[in-house]
């Protein structure tokens, strides 16, 4: 659906996105990731024919973004960081503006203004002015606005800054149910969000792509080992050699708890599941085990580690940005 | 072309949903009822002289409803539109850059082209409107005397044109920035200097006291509101308004190029 080959944008001599290429299918919900002034928006600009590219070819639906911008827009839905609304519109009025000039036939319009409302969740603001609504709803507005023509293709840029939880969680399966009929490509410094909604994730840093994979994949393949979690109640000692001496288990390291149990870091080889292995050896030497459980390594993680690699930069500074 | 009307009526519809329109419209009427009543004043005070002149001498004096009121009325109006122009086009590209809605513009099917003609139709249908206000007033003229109505169309022809070329230029200056007061400053500093560029027709000689004086947007509009309707002035004002579009859609591009 979309296929970017190359694509690079310079401002000046500043290099916002270098030599990008991907390919979106129909139907697939592609998550952007990376900490700000990667180069998300930029090639979400170029993408929807804002701005064209400096080098590199970008089509749409088999359309050029820089040949035939207009059949491009035609197809995209594009809601950028902060809604482009008319503040002294109401809502409704905003919808119908931007079906019209979307090329909404004028005899549907009425009715797709209600559709996508209710589908935003924005039907009991219609009457609204955008002005005076809240951050959440004008995000709301904004994807309907990009929602009223019924692109086959959304370009979502961070849709979930500034709302509240619930309603984070109500965008979120908005998009998933978005998925299949319309391709969705959404960007996000939220690492749970591209997780959670996406199917393939994009980490891009200084305009590189850094890793591009499903969220599953792209935390297996990051992790040369396994860890799992283990709380038991027994001798510290004895249970620390009987783990260490199962094969697959690399290393066992206690972390000792109150009354008698132990907590167990044990790291395993990768792609080996040993769990069983691990809980018999626990029961039959008459041990208790209270906790089991595999841990994956977040996305937050891998995340750091990749856009970290060459230069550790403060610990402070990156909280504060992710 | 339906792109460009649904543009017109968004633009058209703001101007009115503001306040801007209603004070522009406001004011304008204020300053140029003013103008009206002043010089009609001044038309009648003449008129009785001329009375008593016809009375003394024998002798009629020339006096003309369409020269004396209605041409400098239309001259004023053309100076009052100078210093609003600016602005009903500050706020038509500048606004849109500094909300981010340009982009909602700008990725919705629509040609550059078509944006920027659909916001020039809108500003120049609200000047429209305060042409109309005038014309009203010029009704009365009709009521108590017999101007002829053909130089006065002439003259709104030209102003028009006029307005045309303010509000070209005007929505030039609104693409090159975000901030509204900047539009304002640069449009009237502009204006201002095209108005009064044939002062170097006084002091300089040959081609550049030509120019100088072919340029002025004063000079053209006179021939109009005389009733002479020359293919020169109209040439002039369509292509400085082609010239300024023109220059509008380059600087949208570079809104693309720069962003």
């Amino acid at each position: 659906m979309i296929e970017v080959q190359g694509l690079t944008k310079r401002y000046g001599r500043t290099v916002a996105v270098e030599d990008l290429n991907f390919t979106v299918k129909k139907g697939e919900i592609l998550g952007f990731l990376g900490p700000n002034g990667a180069g998300k928006t930029t090639t979400m600009r170029v993408i929807t024919c804002f701005m064209p590219p400096t080098l590199g070819n970008v089509t749409v639906a088999g359309y050029d973004v820089m040949r035939e911008p207009l059949e491009v827009k035609k197809r995209i839905g594009y809601l950028p960081e902060t809604p482009p609304l008319y503040t002294d519109m109401r809502v409704r009025e905003m919808l119908t503006f931007a079906g019209r000039i979307k090329g909404v036939p004028s005899f549907e319009l009425k009715q797709r203004v209600e559709e996508v409302a209710s589908r935003t969740a924005v039907t009991d603001v219609l009457n609204k002015i955008v002005g005076h609504l809240s951050k959440g709803y004008r995000q709301r507005v904004g994807l309907a606005a990009a929602l009223i023509h019924n692109p086959e293709v959304l370009v979502l840029d961070e849709p979930t800054a500034g709302l509240d939880p619930k309603q984070i969680i109500e965008t979120r399966k908005l998009i998933r149910s978005l998925s299949g009929e319309h391709t969705v490509i959404l960007s996000t410094h939220i690492l749970p969000e591209a997780a959670n909604t996406c199917d393939r994730v994009m980490i891009i840093n200084a305009g590189k792509l850094v890793a591009e994979d499903t969220p599953v994949n792209l935390t297996a393949r990051l992790q040369g080992f396994e860890t799992m979690h283990m709380l038991v109640e027994g001798p510290e000692r004895d249970v620390r050699e009987r783990l260490a001496r199962i094969q697959g288990v690399n290393s066992v390291l206690p972390t000792p708890a109150s009354n008698g149990r132990v907590e167990f870091a044990v790291q395993t080889d990768k792609g080996r599941d040993v769990r069983r292995d691990l809980a018999r050896a626990v029961v039959e030497s008459g041990w208790g085990l209270l906790e089991l459980r595999p841990v994956g390594m977040s996305l937050e993680e891998i995340f750091l580690k990749l856009t970290t690699t060459d230069s550790a930069p403060e610990p402070e500074a990156i909280a504060e940005e992710v | 072309m339906r792109n460009v009307w649904n543009i017109v009526r968004k633009e058209i519809n703001s101007y009115f949903r503001s306040p801007i329109a209603y004070i522009v419209l406001a004011v304008f009427a204020g300053i140029f009822g003013f103008f009206f009543y002043s010089i009609l004043a001044m038309f009648v005070r003449q008129s009785m002289m001329a009375a008593q002149y016809m009375q003394m001498y024998g002798q009629s004096m020339h006096m003309n409803v369409n020269e004396m009121v209605i041409r400098p009325l239309l001259m004023n109006t053309a100076v009052v539109s100078l210093f609003m122009v600016p602005f009903i086009t500050m706020r038509l590209f500048a606004e849109e850059k500094k909300t981010g809605t340009i982009e909602l513009l700008m990725t919705s099917p629509l040609t550059d082209l078509q944006i920027i003609t659909g916001k020039f139709i809108a500003a120049l249908l609200l000047y429209a409107c305060m042409l109309a206000i005038t014309f009203l007033y010029l009704l009365l003229l009709f009521q108590y005397g017999n101007p002829d109505w053909k130089p006065m169309l002439s003259g709104y022809l030209g102003l028009l044109l006029l307005g045309g070329c303010f509000l070209a230029i005007g929505l030039m200056f609104s693409t090159m920035t975000g901030n509204q007061l900047i539009a304002v400053v640069l449009t009237f500093g502009f204006l201002l200097f095209l108005w009064v560029i044939d002062w170097a027709g006084e002091y300089a000689t040959g081609t550049v006291a030509e120019v100088a004086k072919y340029l002025s947007l004063t000079g053209h509009i006179d021939n109009f509101s005389k009733g002479v309707i020359d293919l020169r002035d109209g040439v002039y004002y369509v292509s400085l308004i082609a010239l300024a579009l023109f220059m509008t859609a380059r600087s949208v591009e570079s809104v693309r190029w720069r962003a």
